[in-house]
């Protein structure tokens, strides 16, 4: 119990642009930005100061209109994005050395061993033409295992746990279905025991009951193996359902934190508000 | 008889941006609730009553005061300033809010629901399903709707598997945010024995009741709140 209120994922002032910037736009200054676009150069500016814990276990929700920069968070964190600025240091880790700061063979051992990712779009995810259990030996075979049986046994095992049955294994996630493939996306970032878990809009376009599946395959997951999560959804009732604590993004900063019923029940700001009275 | 809660010079208030309006919803409470003891807080529709327990669970952001809470895992700590990490950890091992919607994950029956809430604060699956095999048995629940999901439960059902789950986890302050609203009166009875129940297991509570008589013999103390204020 001790480690409680220590976290294992601290990431501070991330900032992620898309463009060089100019003297107009690069204090980041809302005047000079029309929400997060400098009007005179055409710089997006997509994370302007992202700042927050996670902490071991937990489910942190990140919630926020499209174009918010909650995608561009996690990819940054995913290292699938260079950032441009900020830091982000974990735990177990080189004792929270700055990972964005590391070689890209180094980011590269981080991405296969301390973290799992799943996109809102699986054919970012998967190899839509590999069978769904060589998908899972790939992200295996990156982290450095080499034994057929084993990772064959581990794949099996994983699918298995996430409902998808025994003699479908060998098929290609293109032959599956929307729910499927996000549940085969699922059992591919857990095949490494990752100690984090990203899941960027996981239940965005599937129907109800397979959102429930979802949803209780991640609380399950959580319970079990006790994984920290990020989870990013602009569905209220999803954050609502899976997170600890959420933070709310507005125009690449965050702009609100706090329990989650605290953020649906007591809003603080303006835009935090106006979301939660838009909830159905 | 030592002091669990402390609430001292409560206000909160709320404001809505949109319409540029600030409403207070309590103002300058202040009370404290011993060990075993059980507080009800009466008041009229609006009166400010569900703020306060809000404002304990931190539901709500209290705007001024402080709500002192003596907890078993870091002592006297400040509910309203206290880190959202200790608080999920005091929600989750210490105090339980009761109220009378019942929320839970999609598609899981009433045993699973009870059975989970043990199953977060790392107990075995065996231990948790025998636990929520006795709560349940214990707070009468038909043992034929365990393995049903509580969407079509009666309220009164639906009310026992609320207490049921936070009661599951021997919760050291336990918040009723008016269990027995929306009862008949044959429900709210039963209500009514359960709480005197877990009274005389040492359950500290604090409830909102809009009928206070049921409660009458049951409470230890009253408090009166109207607009958002102390009597």
């Amino acid at each position: 119990m001790k480690d409680f209120q220590t976290p294992i994922l601290v990431v501070q002032k991330l900032r992620k642009q898309f463009g060089l910037g100019c003297d107009h736009c690069r204090d980041m200054k809302p005047e000079h930005l029309e929400k997060n676009y400098c009007p005179k150069c055409g710089t997006v500016y997509a994370c302007r100061d992202v700042s927050f814990e996670l902490y071991e276990g937990e489910i942190l929700g990140v919630v926020g209109e499209s174009g918010s920069g909650k995608s561009t968070m996690m990819q940054c964190l995913y290292f699938d994005q260079e950032v441009t600025a900020g830091t982000v240091s974990l735990r177990s880790y080189k004792n929270g050395k700055n990972m964005f700061a590391e070689s890209a063979q180094q980011k590269r051992y981080i991405r296969n061993n301390m973290f799992g990712m799943v996109y809102q779009n699986p054919i970012m995810g998967l190899n839509m033409s590999f069978s769904a259990i060589s998908n899972i030996a790939e992200k295996l075979i990156a982290a450095g295992n080499r034994n057929v049986a084993a990772m064959s046994n581990r794949g099996q095992d994983l699918l298995d746990e996430v409902n998808i049955p025994l003699f479908r294994i060998k098929e290609p996630p293109k032959n599956f279905s929307g729910g499927m493939q996000q549940r085969v996306q699922i059992a591919k970032a857990l095949s490494n025991n990752p100690p984090i878990l990203l899941l960027d809009e996981v239940t965005t376009g599937l129907d109800l009951s397979v959102q429930a599946n979802v949803l209780d395959l991640i609380k399950k997951i959580q319970r079990e193996l006790n994984i920290s999560m990020i989870v990013v959804s602009h569905d209220l009732a999803v954050v609502r359902m899976l997170a600890d604590r959420t933070v709310v993004m507005l125009n690449g900063n965050i702009i609100e934190s706090g329990l989650t019923d605290q953020i649906l029940e007591d809003p603080q700001h303006p835009y935090t508000q106006e979301l939660v009275y838009s909830l159905l | 008889m030592p002091v669990l809660l402390e609430i001292k010079h409560l206000s909160k208030s709320f404001t809505i941006h949109s319409i540029n309006k600030e409403i207070q919803a309590s103002q300058d409470i202040s009370f404290s609730l011993n060990k075993g003891e059980f507080i009800g807080i009466v008041g009229k529709s609006g009166s400010g009553k569900s703020t306060i327990l809000k404002c304990i669970y931190r539901s709500y952001l209290a705007s001024k005061g402080e709500i002192w809470y003596d907890s078993a895992e870091f002592g006297l700590i400040n509910m309203v300033t206290a880190k959202e990490r200790q608080i999920t950890y005091l929600r989750r091992y210490e105090i339980g809010y009761v109220s009378q919607f019942l929320n839970v994950m999609p598609r899981t029956n009433a045993l699973e629901i009870v059975e989970q809430a043990l199953l977060d604060t790392g107990n075995g699956i065996e231990y948790s399903r025998e636990q929520a095999t006795k709560i349940l048995t214990h707070f009468e629940l038909d043992e034929s709707l365990w393995d049903s999901y509580p969407n079509n439960f009666s309220g009164g059902e639906k009310l026992r598997l609320n207490i049921a789950r936070a009661m599951v986890k021997r919760p050291r302050l336990l918040l009723l945010d008016e269990p027995t609203a929306s009862l008949d009166n044959a429900s709210k009875l039963r209500v009514r024995e359960l709480i005197e129940q877990l009274k005389s297991e040492g359950t500290t509570m604090l409830g909102i009741f809009h009928d206070i008589e049921f409660m009458e013999g049951v409470c230890d103390k009253q408090i009166n709140i109207s607009q958002g204020k102390l009597l």
